[in-house]
């Protein structure tokens, strides 16, 4: 370097001194600026959440109060008391089937309400995101309607259509396809039926958003390349807008778990949900700690059906 | 329709360039001989048996808040394995022509006929042509092999028939290294070329490309004009090729179509389009024109400006009062008696040529000369000179207003 001038020495270069400093460096400003602004949340989310869980775990392994509340002695009862129970004459360990029913119509009404938003969903979503875009608006504001009003009261709308003296009654007795009405409140199908009409536009939001992003002009080169509709709408629509589908399950599939409101009104005492499992132990059964573990087994469920359902569908993903 | 795919089925894509004279399976050549000749088209002295692509008075109205009329009374013979160009301004049709042979439009009215046979009412998974889109339309959750696939396996071909296709068509477009990619993970000509390889794989009958070429910067797109007039050649199928880049059309087509305002005004070879246009909008969107006022008498002119000239008359226009065309390049500085008297307005230098703009002493029209430059780059006329203009032979054109 004989020919350093001096203006060359006081204008260092700045190039990276390795490959791949200058995209480090990048990165990790990037992952310090996330922490800085998310700062907020991480706080929010430690207080009503992480603190609360802590309490409830704390509460599961100790004895129930007399009143309400818990004793400060440790015990597993209720953990043990979610599957098993004591008999009351010769005290031997017993399966708990009034909860063990109750878990498995959490479960399968869950599935079956997912699945049936799903089957009603789907084509929804595709019909208003072919409405020329003017009218799409409309027809979304219509789908989001009935979810501005609160649960309880679209709860009881449908009760008032299946009820004995209801709608749907009245008129199937008035046209004369029955002779009495039919018993559909208290039932597990009043209950799917309300979770269904409840959660519907929660899966139909997320579809309508994915199939929104998808080109149409896809669907043309399918037909162009001799695909049938049921080839289109599987080889193309469907892989396409399956990360809509994934998010409006699980939307629809959480909350319908530990449903309260439709199970409380549409299925009446006897047809209990996991919510109303838990609630009952706050309340009327007086067994806090109960609660508080079967508030964390609907928690572990939930956990384990999204990693299962997720590990499912990428599955797909890759094959395809 | 299924026996007209596969009576094909046994061709490799090296040795197709035959299928133009073998005429397909029988089954056609059945079909052929109920079908009425129809009169010829201008531009075309084939005979049906050659025919791929027989569009008959085909309309398309869309009816919307106003009607347009997109395709009027549009009627088109395409022959096999012919490079064919649709060729006109933004919004003439050539796109909404594409959509009603691909199957995506139905036609307001007219037929569409394929290789003898009526496929006007075939929706467009059951016709034998594939698209290369304008935007590719490319399924991006799928690898580029597995897009090159679609076609074949959505036509029930046999695995090992599938595979070995896609090996060749990856080949073919020089894509086998990128093969795994998803196609959202390439670049834009090599999305192009998977596009190809992806209509070109079923081995339709007629491949439609609806400006493949307009996203490409202009090395790839020279680059990929070769590459398509190749696969053209080596395929052996019928290309029809939509643009609005003159050069384009010119330097790849066999025939071109000029459209406009829904209508085709001129089917030729890429010479007959231009050094005969037959209509005063033909000559304007293809190349640089002179367009100069004359009497028509015979086969000879009589320019306003002066001389008297023998001309081409290719649209048959009537005795009288006409235009005739006059390529800038046709024309030439002279010293002779019968040249026209001019006085130069601009002289433009660019390279290997220099533009001149005169106008012409006798009718005061505009006249632009295109003059090849000499190596020494002397003797130019400078502005305001005098000079006279002379015309080489044949190279006026009548048109038809
Ligand atoms: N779906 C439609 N509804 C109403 N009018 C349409 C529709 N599609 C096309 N048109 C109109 O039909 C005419 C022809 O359109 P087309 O797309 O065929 O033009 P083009 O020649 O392909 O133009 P470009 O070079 O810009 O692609 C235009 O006036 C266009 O506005
Ligand atoms: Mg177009």
């Amino acid at each position: 370097m004989a020919y350093v001038t001096p203006e060359s020495e006081a204008l260092p270069l700045d190039a990276p001194a390795e490959p791949g400093a200058l995209e480090a460096e990048h990165s990790s400003r990037d992952v310090r600026q996330r922490w800085f602004l998310s700062l907020p949340s991480i706080l929010i989310i430690f207080f009503f959440a992480a603190g609360p869980l802590s309490v409830m775990l704390l509460y599961s392994f100790l004895t129930p109060g007399n009143y309400s509340g818990v004793k400060w002695e440790f015990s597993t009862d209720a953990w043990s008391s979610i599957l098993m129970q004591r008999d009351i004459f010769d005290d031997t360990l017993q399966w708990a089937d009034a909860h063990l029913s109750i878990f498995w119509r959490s479960l399968s009404l869950s599935m079956i309400t997912t699945a049936l938003t799903l089957i009603f969903g789907l084509p929804t979503a595709w019909f208003i995101s072919t409405r020329p875009p003017g009218r799409r608006e409309l027809w979304l504001f219509l789908m989001t309607v009935p979810s501005w009003t609160n649960l309880l009261v679209r709860t009881i709308a449908v009760q008032e259509m299946i009820r004995a003296e209801g709608v749907i009654n009245n008129v199937l007795v008035f046209v004369g396809i029955v002779d009495e009405p039919v018993q559909m409140m208290f039932t597990n199908f009043a209950i799917g039926l309300g979770m269904t009409y409840v959660y519907l536009p929660l899966m139909v939001l997320p579809i309508y958003a994915a199939v929104e992003k998808l080109d149409k002009r896809l669907l043309e080169a399918c037909y162009d390349l001799y695909a049938s509709r049921w080839q289109a709408f599987y080889r193309v629509i469907l892989p396409l807008v399956k990360p809509g589908i994934i998010a409006g399950s699980i939307l629809v599939f959480v909350p319908c778990l530990g449903a309260y409101v439709v199970p409380r009104v549409l299925g009446g005492g006897k047809n209990l949900m996991f919510g109303n499992l838990i609630e009952l132990q706050f309340g009327a059964g007086r067994n806090w700690p109960l609660g508080a573990s079967l508030s964390f087994t609907l928690m572990v469920i939930v956990m384990v059906a999204l990693i299962f359902y997720i590990r499912v569908t990428s599955q797909e993903r890759k094959d395809g | 329709m299924q026996n007209l795919r596969y009576a094909r089925q046994n061709e490799t894509v090296g040795t197709t360039t035959e299928t133009g004279q073998d005429g397909g399976p029988n089954t056609i050549m059945q079909a052929q001989t109920d079908v009425a000749e129809p009169a010829p088209m201008p531009g075309d002295t084939s005979n049906t048996r050659e025919i791929a692509i027989d569009a008959r008075k085909i309309s398309k109205i869309y009816r919307g808040e106003d009607e347009v009329r997109a395709l009027d009374n549009v009627s088109v013979r395409i022959r096999r394995n012919e490079f064919f160009t649709l060729l006109g301004p933004s919004g003439c049709g050539k796109t909404t022509l594409l959509r009603v042979i691909a199957g995506f439009e139905p036609p307001t009215s007219g037929q569409l006929w394929l290789n003898g046979k009526d496929i006007s009412r075939l929706p467009p998974n059951k016709r034998p042509v594939n698209t290369v889109f304008q935007n590719y339309a490319l399924f991006p959750h799928m690898s580029v092999a597995n897009n090159i696939k679609f076609g074949l396996e959505m036509l029930g071909k046999p695995k090992a028939e599938i595979n070995q296709t896609v090996e060749e068509m990856l080949t073919l477009v020089q894509m086998q290294a990128m093969k795994a990619r998803r196609t959202s993970e390439i670049s834009g000509g090599q999305q192009q070329r998977v596009a190809l390889a992806r209509a070109l794989a079923p081995k339709p009958e007629v491949l439609l490309l609806d400006e493949p070429l307009s996203a490409l910067d202009l090395k790839l797109r020279k680059e990929m004009q070769m590459e398509l007039k190749r696969l053209q050649h080596e395929t052996g199928i019928t290309f029809i090729f939509v643009t609005h880049d003159q050069e384009e059309a010119l330097t790849m087509s066999d025939r071109i179509a000029v459209m406009s305002a829904g209508k085709i005004l001129q089917i030729g070879s890429p010479q007959e389009i231009y050094q005969r246009p037959a209509e005063r909008f033909v000559a304007n969107f293809i190349g640089e024109s002179n367009f100069l006022d004359a009497r028509l008498s015979g086969g000879s002119v009589t320019l306003k400006a002066g001389g008297t000239f023998p001309v081409e008359n290719p649209a048959n226009v009537a005795d009288g009062d006409v235009s005739v065309l006059l390529r800038p390049e046709h024309a030439f500085l002279s010293d002779a008696e019968d040249a026209l008297p001019a006085r130069v307005e601009t002289v433009v230098y660019s390279g290997e040529a220099t533009s001149m703009h005169t106008r012409l002493e006798q009718s005061g029209e505009p006249v632009k000369l295109r003059l090849a430059n000499a190596p020494t780059g002397s003797g130019m006329p400078e502005e305001g000179a005098q000079v006279r203009i002379g015309i080489q032979p044949g190279a006026l054109s009548v048109l038809k207003d």
